[in-house]
């Protein structure tokens, strides 16, 4: 039992943690929380379903393609509406992101209607491995591996890759950055392409392990925040930790405690979080100078 | 000629006579509103829309105390909106007290949570209050859901109320409402003349330097969430019998969003631009919900949906509608209707120029 409500937790941790990656590359990126990062996953999930169900095209294709959406779909976002906002105040961006978030909630209800329907996933989420005794389904190993997997690349691409580099340059200092020949402004969407990609891995591996419709994200999403805000929403390392907490922590409540308050533990998480280390478990604390 | 030589010009209501006979207007304007809609159904209107229209600048009013004046972002009004349609509606259903009791009770209850979010927010800023504040709306709709005495996922339904032995109907709930928004309106805008409202205003525009000034940031700021919440309770009692029956579901993120967007649209930092944004938005909302009803438009979308989209999901073109104008306002006037109000009273001052 204990065992199993751990994996459980860890598979759907990693999705979290996930969906906050993704949120944070953007944030250190550009000061802004993106509040539509679930809805745009939400919408590329259902361009791969799209693609799976009406056209029958082979899952890897459909993946590839899926992805080439996202990162349509998060420079778009970037360049048609964040980029005009001249000045924005913190409201004025968090705004525009809920509106943004609105648009493709709206959008994805008007063409695929309010109806569930299952995300057909090359891995069966009944079937199970047993592990030293312990079972553990499918999905739930795969989705802990892919996870993995995603982490490490990112990781390699941060630390090893010109590009990736040169993302870290920006974020840490905007004008510098361009001082030494970088075009910010292009890592800027490319940043958004990036986070959205990640996104609708979060995206797909969610609908795998429960259904897919309009408003599938809405929850993920908050919990998203949550590992951000445990991880501080600086740093990759500290928000992967922290969604996989997250996910376990919330499985083990739901699974000894109450099973209808579970969904509440995060934001106890977060606003106890908050109150007591506001720059999260494994970032560093910088004083803002007046 | 705009000189204020004391400090009471300024904090005085009515500053010109053209000004008082405008509000005379106005006040009877709004007395006789429900008799001009029953007798010419302008728009479409009914006493109902108005209503929802009252309630909703009530909150956007209250949201706009603390988002506009004092700078402090929240997404979690629709938590304080459920509990004050909740205890009002408890209040009056469990131990039968009178609406004008139970009214003030729930507006209190709501702000003293108002207060405890306050707590968190005293170290928290801009993106990190968003998070704080869009997490405690969820918690107090989740343990609304859960718990029996909040009537469960089910809801509750609204006692039905009486005035003088007769049910009362929309139209007396106009008059009820329409008083306390007034009042509230009248309450909002003294607030921010006074010494609570610029130390609101001062703690907006930096709160380091409000601290030196000798401002008391966590009074202040504790007592911006609590006057908000207060405002948004209140609306919410109002509401719960306006709908005549409440369930937790329906006090969602969207709301929460919704209450933000209305302010946004209306105006940071503009009283009448709440109200202006919370009529345009509800407007809007209600008439694009049925947006297969509206000449022209709707029969092309129709035959769009059927074509393109899924029909059964037609009413969503609302949503897109709604954020729609969140993105535009915010890019192209992020004053909102009140800076469009400004601009065209300028324009129209220095006409020929």
């Amino acid at each position: 039992m204990f065992g199993q409500l751990i994996v459980s937790g860890l598979a759907v941790g990693a999705c979290y943690a996930l969906l906050a990656i993704a949120m944070v590359i953007i944030y250190k990126t550009s000061e802004v929380l993106n509040f539509a990062q679930g809805e745009m996953a939400m919408v590329s999930t259902f361009v791969a379903f799209t693609m799976l169900d009406a056209y029958h095209v082979p899952f890897p294709w459909a993946a590839a393609l899926t992805f080439l959406f996202a990162i349509f779909l998060g420079i778009f976002f970037e360049i048609v509406f964040l980029r005009q906002a001249k000045d924005p105040t913190v409201i004025g961006l968090i705004i525009i992101t809920l509106g943004f978030e609105m648009v493709l909630m709206g959008f994805a209800g008007w063409k695929w209607g309010p109806d569930q329907r299952s995300f057909p996933f090359p891995i069966s989420n009944i079937e199970t491995y047993n592990i030293g005794g312990l079972l553990i389904s499918k999905i739930n190993f795969w989705t802990i591996l892919i996870t993995l997997v995603l982490m490490f690349i990112l990781f390699l691409f941060f630390r090893y890759t010109k590009l990736g580099i040169a993302m870290r340059a920006t974020q840490q200092n905007q004008l510098a950055a361009r001082v030494m020949g970088i075009r910010t402004k292009w890592i800027l969407s490319f940043t958004w392409a990036i986070s959205s990609i990640v996104g609708a891995v979060a995206g797909m591996l969610i609908a795998a392990l429960g259904v897919l419709d309009p408003p599938m994200m809405m929850d993920p999403l908050l919990k998203g925040f949550a590992s951000g805000v445990l991880g501080g929403m600086t740093s990759l390392p500290g928000t992967a930790v922290g969604g996989a907490m997250l996910g376990i922590i919330e499985n083990l409540f739901g699974g000894y405690v109450s099973l209808a308050f579970k969904s509440v533990v995060a934001f106890i998480i977060i606003i106890l979080m908050l109150c007591i280390r506001p720059s999260g478990l494994l970032a560093r604390h910088y004083v803002k100078k007046v | 000629m705009d000189i204020k030589r004391n400090y009471y010009e300024d904090i005085e209501l009515f500053k010109s006579n053209t000004i008082l006979v405008w509000s005379i207007l106005f006040l009877i304007f709004l007395g006789i509103l429900p008799w001009l809609i029953q007798k010419y159904h302008l728009l479409g209107m009914s006493i109902y829309i108005v209503n929802l229209i009252t309630i909703h600048a009530i909150v956007a009013i209250g949201l706009n105390i603390l988002v506009g004046y004092t700078g402090q972002i929240s997404m979690g009004h629709a938590g304080f909106f459920a509990l004050g349609a909740f205890t009002t509606v408890i209040l009056i259903l469990r131990w039968s007290f009178p609406l004008w009791v139970a009214l003030p009770i729930a507006g209190f209850v709501s702000s003293a949570f108002g207060f405890i979010l306050g707590l968190p927010a005293l170290r928290l800023k801009g993106p990190y209050l968003a998070i704080a504040t869009l997490g405690f709306g969820m918690t107090i709709t989740t343990i609304i859901k859960h718990m029996e005495f909040f009537g469960g996922r089910m809801g509750l339904q609204a006692p039905r109320l009486y005035l003088f032995g007769t049910p009362m109907k929309d139209i007396h709930y106009y008059y009820v409402i329409m008083i306390i928004a007034v009042l509230m309106t009248i309450g909002a805008v003294k607030l921010i003349k006074t010494r609570v409202g610029r130390a609101f205003i001062a703690i907006r525009d930096s709160d380091i330097a409000a601290e030196a000034m000798g401002v008391n940031l966590t009074y202040y700021k504790t007592l911006a969430f609590a006057v908000s919440a207060f405002y948004t309770g209140i609306a919410g009692g109002l509401y719960a019998f306006i709908l005549g029956f409440i369930n937790p579901e329906s006090f969602h993120l969207i709301m929460s969003i919704t209450f933000l967007a209305m302010v946004v649209i209306g105006g940071l930092g503009s009283i009448m631009g709440s109200i202006a944004g919370a009529a345009l938005m509800t407007f809007l909302d209600i008439k694009l919900q049925a947006i297969q009803d509206i000449p022209a438009i709707g029969p092309a979308l129709v035959t769009f949906s059927q074509k393109y989209m899924s029909i059964s999901g037609i009413s969503n073109v609302a949503v897109i509608v709604y954020g729609l104008i969140m993105i535009l306002i915010v890019l192209f006037e992020p004053l909102g209707i009140f800076g469009f109000w400004i601009r065209t009273k300028r324009y129209w001052k220095t006409w020929p120029f």
